[in-house]
């Protein structure tokens, strides 16, 4: 199954039929059943499944890391200790020095009134004995090793001073100051920027390479995997479906799960699509004109610019992609045009409605040809009304349909046309998967046949199958009503899939724009081309080729 | 798919029963907790009973000085006639106590009705528009709470009666003055949520169909920030028993008259204890405890079960495979999901 291993490699984690369970409101949840799995030491084994599939629990429970709710079954070999039979106290003695975790948001696992020398001190503290300059000595050499400029100032610094990916490496750090057997990476890139995942699956493998750490990395992005893993551990409903090398799982998938979900995975294949005839004669729908959009400062200060002077236009029946990484001011656009913020300068017409200045009462008459699906379909609907009254809502306000009874003919037909079956309207919102709540947002924001629909990041907060079916119905419902689309998101596969023209945003500047297979196949700027390298495949062969191509844009 | 749908469309719609506010969290709450929110319940509706009916429960009224044998007579021990005797204006201690429960249940409930109505109004437009009009009703609301509410409650009752009254009278001033206290923490409470939900997706997403304020405001906003409400209508229920108590105490209640009224009994048995007679003072005593204890104890078993790490739950037992089929429908972990 996994290649033979060397003498020398002993077993840093073995994990035998491990059950867990948890006591919940809603009964007993048995989250992970019959899990035998391990890892070997300077070995990165990936554990991959959708959310909810126990990845998670299931390596949590080799640090002990579970709430009280839950009950455990079976055998957790952590460095020849069973982890599952000791006590609070054995178990603290085990977190750092034997396994150590590296957490999914860097901004809320480090601790914002101490400095950051102070954060990787504590580990050793809790310990042993260190006098404050040898803790310090020994944080400076931490930082220089995840590879921090300057650690002789920067261990002073707190750590709002540092940006994101700083961040994961300083939690890198943290995690690395006892020299543990295993770490555990909880999606360690999923809150970062692609670009800066580069960077920190570089550190990863440079851990494993020079120092033999285990790692075992829980992900849901299979470019991720590709890209460091050794071995994948793919987990369905709590069980394990199958184990095999990297390289073996993605070339021959066993099991039909497995098959199904890197069928699943957005590659970028640049597409060249065309508009549709007669779109580009026709009057734009959106024309932003050396658009900016500032958000106010404080004190007197100047505000901070999130778009600056950035001009595109959307005809109908085109898709734009609108593709930045965070606070490149791609959201700040989307909801300019949907009158959410105020544009502060230059010009933007949505509908033959300048933004520039407009009051709410004026816009109200064109908001029935606008729609707007949100990131998190968990928190897009009012959680007290139905599935059916939240999607007859676009039609009470603007139709003479009066209440969500006499709308539920036209619900019923919008939920069909989501590929929602018509039940599904008599539920509640928490009730409904995130991506059948997806396409039932989709469904509300397609209500009142709009021309332009602003979509912004819809399937970031999805599962990869899941969210291969919304792209595609999504695709769908354009060719067949003809919308411009506004499509924001920061992956440049989904992107890929859908945009006739992409706009790339960096620090609020437009970077570049072109037709899809322009930008994509043939990137001029040097940002666009990072960009593109950045972004991992779900291949580890050509991931490899790609990693050098990378490695050659970053010295640029 | 198709097999689990039809599953999960049976439990769309719980029973009512379930639904309802107190007994919801009474099916959750185990061991401890429940025996409290239990007692609570136990105790306040034995309270309900008695207010409810005084008028058959009592065996005389609450202003009757005489029998058909003539007048009771003043600081009588118990008796047959009179199981817990007489007070020493010579009304019968234990009608007074049953006839007390009525006049505190409907101050609580003209009080709660008017200031959750208030606050819960003041707090959605207060937080939901902003600007200057926050800002004021805020700062009246932090002034108000700087008083004593003791102290507030005397002022509104002089100003409102002038300190004495019949019954109607009376309960509206101690209402009134009650409401005063509470205004403000309703306000506060539906305030900071109405500033939470302001900005969740959902309010967005009703902005951009062109939902009309008024529309967003009740339909979106309103009854997703009341969740905590129940909780504080229990607590403040107790605490209205204890400023009336304190209102007749200090003699600016309802006269003995008009009704009966706990802190009135207590005030006039001041001079019994000294005197060792033990009757008159202790049936209202226990009486306001109780009355405050039951609302109480529910109260904070709200407090409890309505935040997930504070809950007690069942330890997981032994799986069956029944079980594990339910865990892996999507209902319980999406259920799981909301709780967490």
């Amino acid at each position: 199954m996994a290649a033979a291993p060397s003498a020398s490699d002993s077993l840093a984690v073995d994990i035998r039929d491990l059950d867990v369970s948890f006591a919940t409101d809603g009964g007993d949840v048995h989250a992970v059943r019959g899990v035998t799995l391990d890892v070997r030491r300077g070995e990165v084994l990936a554990i991959v499944g959708e959310s909810g599939s126990g990845k998670t629990v299931t390596a949590r429970t080799i640090i002990g890391l579970l709430p009280e709710t839950a009950r455990l079954g079976g055998a957790v070999m952590l460095d020849g200790t069973n982890v599952v039979q000791l006590d609070k106290k054995g178990l603290r003695e085990l977190r750092g020095t034997k396994a150590a975790m590296i957490f999914q948001e860097p901004s809320t696992a480090l601790n914002p009134v101490f400095t950051v020398g102070w954060q990787l001190a504590e580990g050793l503290r809790a310990h042993g004995k260190y006098t404050k300059a040898q803790a310090k000595k020994h944080a400076i050499e931490m930082l220089r090793r995840v590879g921090i400029p300057d650690p002789e100032q920067r261990v002073d610094y707190y750590p709002h001073q540092f940006s994101g990916g700083q961040k994961q490496r300083i939690v890198i750090a943290t995690a690395l100051a006892l020299d543990p057997t295993l770490i555990i990476a909880d999606e360690p890139t999923t809150a970062l920027d692609v670009t800066v995942q580069a960077e920190i699956l570089e550190l990863l493998r440079r851990l494993r390479d020079e120092d033999g750490t285990a790692i075992v990395l829980i992900t849901h992005n299979m470019g991720v995997v590709a890209d460091l893993a050794d071995r994948v551990a793919v987990m369905l409903e709590g069980e394990i479906v199958e184990t095999a090398t990297a390289i073996e799982l993605f070339s021959s998938p066993q099991h039909e799960y497995t098959k199904k979900l890197l069928a699943a995975v957005p590659r970028l294949e640049i597409s060249d699509r065309q508009l549709p005839a007669g779109a580009a004669e026709a009057e734009p729908i959106v024309v932003a004109r050396d658009l900016v959009i500032e958000y106010p400062g404080r004190f007197r200060r100047p505000g901070f610019r999130a778009v600056d002077r950035v001009s595109f236009t959307i005809k109908p029946g085109e898709v734009l992609g609108l593709v930045g990484e965070s606070g490149s001011g791609k959201t700040t656009i989307g909801r300019a045009i949907a009158g959410l913020t105020p544009v502060a300068d230059g010009s933007l017409r949505v509908l033959g409605t300048e933004m520039l200045g407009v009051k709410e009462r004026d816009f109200k008459r064109q908001r029935n040809e606008l729609g707007f699906v949100f990131q998190d379909p968990a928190t897009s609907f009012n959680p007290l009304l139905t599935i059916a009254q939240n999607v007859a809502e676009p039609l009470i306000v603007h139709t003479d349909v009066r209440d969500a009874a006499a709308a539920r003919p036209k619900v019923d037909e919008l939920l069909e046309a989501v590929q929602l079956p018509k039940v599904f309207g008599d539920r509640f919102p928490h009730e409904l998967s995130g991506g059948q709540r997806q396409r039932a947002s989709l469904a509300r924001a397609l209500a009142l046949d709009p021309k332009l629909l602003i979509a912004d990041e819809p399937t970031s907060a999805l599962d990869v199958s899941v969210q291969a079916r919304v792209l595609e119905l999504f695709r769908e419902l354009q060719e067949q009503f003809g919308f411009a689309t506004l499509f924001i998101t920061h992956d440049l596969a989904v992107v890929d899939l859908l945009a006739h023209t992409i706009v790339v945003l960096h620090n609020g500047e437009i970077a570049e724009t072109g037709t899809t297979a322009k930008v994509l196949g043939n990137p001029q700027d040097p940002y666009t081309k990072r960009l593109i390298a950045s972004l991992p495949v779900p291949d580890p062969i050509e991931q490899a080729a790609r990693r050098a191509t990378w490695n050659a844009t970053r010295e640029d | 798919m198709a097999a689990s749908d039809k599953t999960t469309s049976a439990s769309t719609k719980p029973r009512l029963l379930d639904r309802l506010p107190v007994l919801h969290q009474l099916r959750q709450s185990v061991g401890l907790q429940r025996g409290m929110l239990v007692f609570g319940l136990v105790l306040t509706g034995f309270f309900l009973l008695l207010a409810i009916f005084a008028p058959w429960l009592a065996p005389y009224g609450y202003d009757q000085l005489r029998g058909p044998d003539g007048l009771f007579g003043a600081q009588q021990p118990p008796s047959p006639e009179h199981l817990l005797g007489t007070t020493v204006g010579g009304y019968d201690v234990l009608s007074r106590t049953i006839w007390g429960a009525q006049t505190a249940l409907l101050v609580i409930i003209v009080a709660l009705i008017l200031s959750v109505f208030i606050g819960i109004l003041l707090g959605l437009i207060s937080g939901y528009l902003g600007g200057w009009l926050d800002r004021v009703l805020v700062v009246i609301a932090d002034a108000i709470y700087a008083f004593p509410s003791l102290l507030l409650a005397i002022v509104a009752a002089i100003a409102i009666s002038g300190g004495q009254s019949g019954l109607w009278p009376g309960v509206m001033a101690a209402a009134i003055s009650i409401t005063v206290v509470f205004i403000p923490q309703y306000f506060r409470v539906v305030r900071s949520e109405v500033v939470r939900i302001k900005a969740e997706a959902f309010v967005e997403s009703a902005k951009v169909i062109g939902a009309s304020t008024w529309r967003i405001m009740f339909v979106h906003v309103l009854r997703n920030s009341t969740r905590s409400l129940p909780l504080i209508v229990t607590l403040n229920a107790s605490e209205a028993i204890s400023i009336l108590a304190a209102l007749g105490f200090l003699g600016f209640g309802i006269n003995p008259t008009a009704a009966a009224e706990w802190g009135y009994d207590l005030k006039e048995s001041i001079g019994d204890v000294s005197a060792g007679i033990w009757w008159t003072a202790i049936p209202p005593g226990v009486a306001i405890v109780l009355a405050i204890l039951g609302m109480t104890l529910i109260g904070e078993g709200l407090n409890d079960l309505a935040d997930p790490r504070l809950r007690a739950r069942r330890r997981a037992g032994k799986q069956t495979p029944a079980d594990a089929v339910a865990a892996s429908q999507p209902v319980t972990r999406e259920f799981m999901g909301e709780v967490e």
